[in-house]
């Protein structure tokens, strides 16, 4: 579907305005638009298809039940779902109570990343961008971001400076928003 | 704007929830006041939001759509944020209105009182003046009786000159209430074994009502209270006989001693 396509869909604020008033088949539509990122996310976090349901299960009745958390001019739809399964899993993982509203995660990603056809895109250069990363600098990232480790974990385990794996960490993420901007 | 460099390391882990500690409220205090570091952690979310994105796997299983479905149809609609915080704004805006009417409503609930109270007072001051009254009477009435009754009052008949004092008695009979004072005076010394007995004569003709024995003192004088009487009872004469002490005492049956004038 290109960009186009996804005009011509219902778009994702129209979505949340009908769940706002409490359609059940609007909710059943975002569920079918976004259901694969939230559960592929938790899956790849928590690598348990159980706990990943739950997880899917419980970021869309957090959405039924406060759809106001998602602010369509500050995010977008894709991306918000896509950090916040991240976080609930990796709670998850770490068997610890959430530790973010939903609401207050603040999601900026430039490209619209609405329909599948732009979302695939965007993902085929960032995953050329990871591939051209250096491994050390992509496996500090994925551990921190995947596994949930905290950049003390990091150290320990590769045995790298502190320092060093933090700056890893940022400069990593960064080089995705570069590839992005190209 | 620019990130402040001391932080943006500790930026990109933030954003991936790695922070804690004090890194982490020191981070957090430096955010509240910089607006170009809160505009950097939303972009690294982004960044990381990328990362997410690239995940490749199996779709959900059905039953997970299914069981979400029946979730939000069977939970009652929650209020949305915006709707709890509109309704917020009608209840504030209807809180001074609110407060001034519970403000009048306590007005009038005092007003109330204060009448309610000033009624009492006066009631009050009614009951007291009327109890004092009849203190007062009562008082009178005791004294009276007190008077009457004791033995070592001195109790004087006066007659016309040159008269010797006859044998007399006075009655004061009140129907309603059958109260009845009975005042006799140089009544002579009883003879052995007798008695006086005062009489009331019903209006109706009917039967003396035996009204209470007595024995003067030594001066002839005797007076009797509220005997016990049936109620009601209409009298048109008393009289006082001479009976036996060990009775019977139920009819006159001895010497006529006194007789009312009427009767």
């Amino acid at each position: 579907m290109s960009s186009s396509d996804s005009n011509a869909m219902t778009s994702d604020l129209a979505l949340v305005t009908a769940i706002r008033s409490g359609d059940q088949g609007a909710m059943a539509a975002l569920y079918d638009r976004y259901s694969s990122i939230v559960y592929s996310v938790a899956l790849r976090v928590l690598q348990d298809t159980g706990a990943a349901e739950d997880v899917l299960q419980e970021i869309f009745m957090q959405l039924w039940r406060n759809p106001g958390a998602f602010d369509a001019n500050r995010g977008n739809m894709a991306a918000w779902l896509a950090v916040i399964s991240r976080h609930r899993a990796i709670d998850t993982l770490r068997r610890r109570r959430p530790e973010n509203n939903i609401e207050d995660l603040v999601v900026s990603v430039e490209p619209d990343l609405a329909g599948n056809a732009d979302r695939t895109r965007t993902m085929d250069k960032v995953r050329g961008a990871l591939e051209t990363m250096p491994s050390t600098q992509r496996s500090v990232l994925e551990m921190a971001y995947f596994e949930g480790l905290t950049h003390v974990e990091i150290a320990d385990k590769t045995g790298e400076p502190l320092g060093t794996i933090k700056t890893r960490i940022r400069a990593g993420l960064l080089s995705l928003r570069k590839v992005l901007a190209a | 704007m620019s990130v402040h460099e001391q932080f943006a390391d500790d930026l990109a882990l933030h954003a991936l929830g790695s922070l804690s500690g004090e890194e982490l409220r020191s981070l957090q205090a430096h955010l509240e006041g910089c607006a170009s570091c809160r505009r950097e952690l939303e972009l690294l979310r982004g960044d990381s939001s990328l990362l997410a994105l690239t995940t490749t796997g199996p779709q959900p299983p059905a039953r997970v759509r299914q069981r979400l479905l029946s979730a939000i149809a069977k939970e009652p609609r929650m209020p949305v944020r915006e709707t709890v915080s509109e309704s917020a704004g009608r209840r504030r805006s209807w809180l001074p209105v609110l407060g001034w009417m519970v403000a009048l409503a306590l007005a009038i609930v005092c007003i109330g009182l204060l009448r309610q109270n000033a009624t009492l007072h006066e009631d009050v001051a009614s009951l007291r003046a009327q109890f004092t009254d009849q203190a007062s009477k009562l008082e009178q009435a005791n004294a009276v009786v007190a008077t009457l009754l004791d033995p070592d009052a001195l109790k004087v008949e006066l007659v016309a000159a040159g008269n010797k004092p006859q044998p007399r008695g006075k009655a004061i009979y009140e129907r309603r209430t059958h109260n009845l004072i009975f005042i006799a005076s140089d009544l002579p010394a009883l003879p052995a074994e007798k008695i006086y007995e005062l009489w009331l004569f019903p209006a109706n003709g009917g039967a003396p009502v035996a009204a209470g024995l007595f024995k003067p003192d030594t001066h002839g004088s005797a007076t009797i209270v509220n005997p016990p009487l049936p109620n009601g009872v209409a009298a048109k004469n008393f009289a006082v006989t001479l009976e036996p002490e060990s009775g019977p005492h139920e009819s006159p049956r001895g010497t006529l001693v006194i007789v009312g004038v009427g009767g």
